[in-house]
């Protein structure tokens, strides 16, 4: 038995075993962790195909900081118990969602075996791979001459998402401050001395006055129980 | 690898094969799942089936823009994921534990 082949097999055994694990599993976490075995077999049969750059920004990126950016929105959100799958909320949906599967399987399995010849294209003349020089520079060098422009998308993609991100997933704007309120310094420190104040007015056992206290977060707490 | 008297070379169609098997298993977990973090991961399996083809025709053929547009999908990948987990962030914080089916609408 080649090497190749026993390569092929372990690791595409690997990968198919996770993608399982992703659709079977119902604890999420388990999901995750599934997900990192099917990237990992990606990572060694992109070695297995030279492609050794390609293969490290798979780990690196991929199972190092997407798979870990979803198990820290699983822990964050607390939603790392079982989906319960008993229940089938349009009748017939898992049936379907499985015909629909095997349907592209078999259907990208006849595109691809139903000729004599398998897939085919022809080989390239304008940007071969060179045995002889390494493929991370082969790469840098037609990301940064032919696909020049995309990079320079790639990286506006990027901001963009990076501020998507910021903005959805902040929490909304705490209650605006009435500035006119405060004409003599600035609002952050007539908020202290209000809080000050109500500190000290608890301590003396005098709740704060209900009327005139702008500042927020002690409507609450004690003002119905302690009595001026 | 000799069986009987065939012998099965690894060619590239083989890949194709084990990408199109992860790319429909991604597709069913797609529709069968709810949770909008496990569609995700869904959806990431997908993508990575696709970068396995890329990488099987570009070796095969002997091109590199294969390899350059694999990189091209990664950096999308990484755009998706992080504003689709900030958006489901902010809808679980506002309803706990919604599936896909309490989010169809537009509204909250």
């Amino acid at each position: 038995m080649r090497v190749e082949m026993v390569t092929f097999l372990l690791a595409g055994a690997i990968c198919l075993g996770g993608a399982l694990g992703v659709v079977l599993f119902r604890n999420p976490v388990h999901n995750a962790l599934s997900l990192v075995a099917t990237l990992f077999g990606v990572a060694v049969l992109f070695i297995a195909q030279e492609a050794y750059f390609l293969a490290a920004i798979q780990v690196i990126v991929y199972a190092g900081a997407i798979v870990v950016l979803f198990l820290f929105v699983i822990m964050l959100l607390g939603v790392d118990r079982a989906q319960k799958m008993g229940m089938d909320p349009i009748v017939g949906q898992r049936a379907s969602a499985v015909i629909c599967g095997v349907a592209i399987l078999g259907l990208s399995l006849a595109a691809l075996l139903a000729g004599s010849e398998a897939a085919t294209g022809t080989p390239s003349v304008t940007a071969p791979l060179d045995p002889e020089v390494a493929d991370i520079n082969r790469l840098g060098e037609v990301l940064f001459t032919d696909y020049v422009f995309a990079f320079q998308i790639t990286a506006v993609l990027l901001t963009i998402a990076v501020v998507g991100a910021v903005v959805l997933a902040r929490k909304a704007p705490a209650e605006a401050i009435d500035l006119d309120e405060f004409p003599d310094g600035t609002a952050m420190d007539a908020l202290d001395e209000e809080r000050l104040d109500d500190v000290a007015d608890h301590d003396a056992g005098v709740g704060p006055d209900d009327e005139d206290s702008p500042a927020p977060g002690d409507a609450g707490d004690e003002s119905e129980e302690v009595a001026p | 690898m000799i069986l009987g008297q065939v012998e099965l070379v690894l060619t590239e169609t083989w890949y194709l094969v084990l990408a199109a098997m992860i790319f429909a298993i991604g597709a069913t977990g797609l529709l069968i799942r709810r949770n909008p973090l496990v569609m995700f991961m869904c959806v990431e399996l997908m993508l990575n089936a696709v970068n396995l083809t890329f990488v099987a025709f570009a070796r095969a053929l002997d091109d590199v823009g294969g390899q350059a547009f694999v990189f091209f999908v990664l950096v999308v990948a990484a755009a998706e994921v992080v504003v689709g987990l900030a958006l489901v962030v902010a809808i679980m914080r506002r309803r706990q534990g919604a599936t896909a089916d309490d989010i169809s609408l537009m509204r909250g």
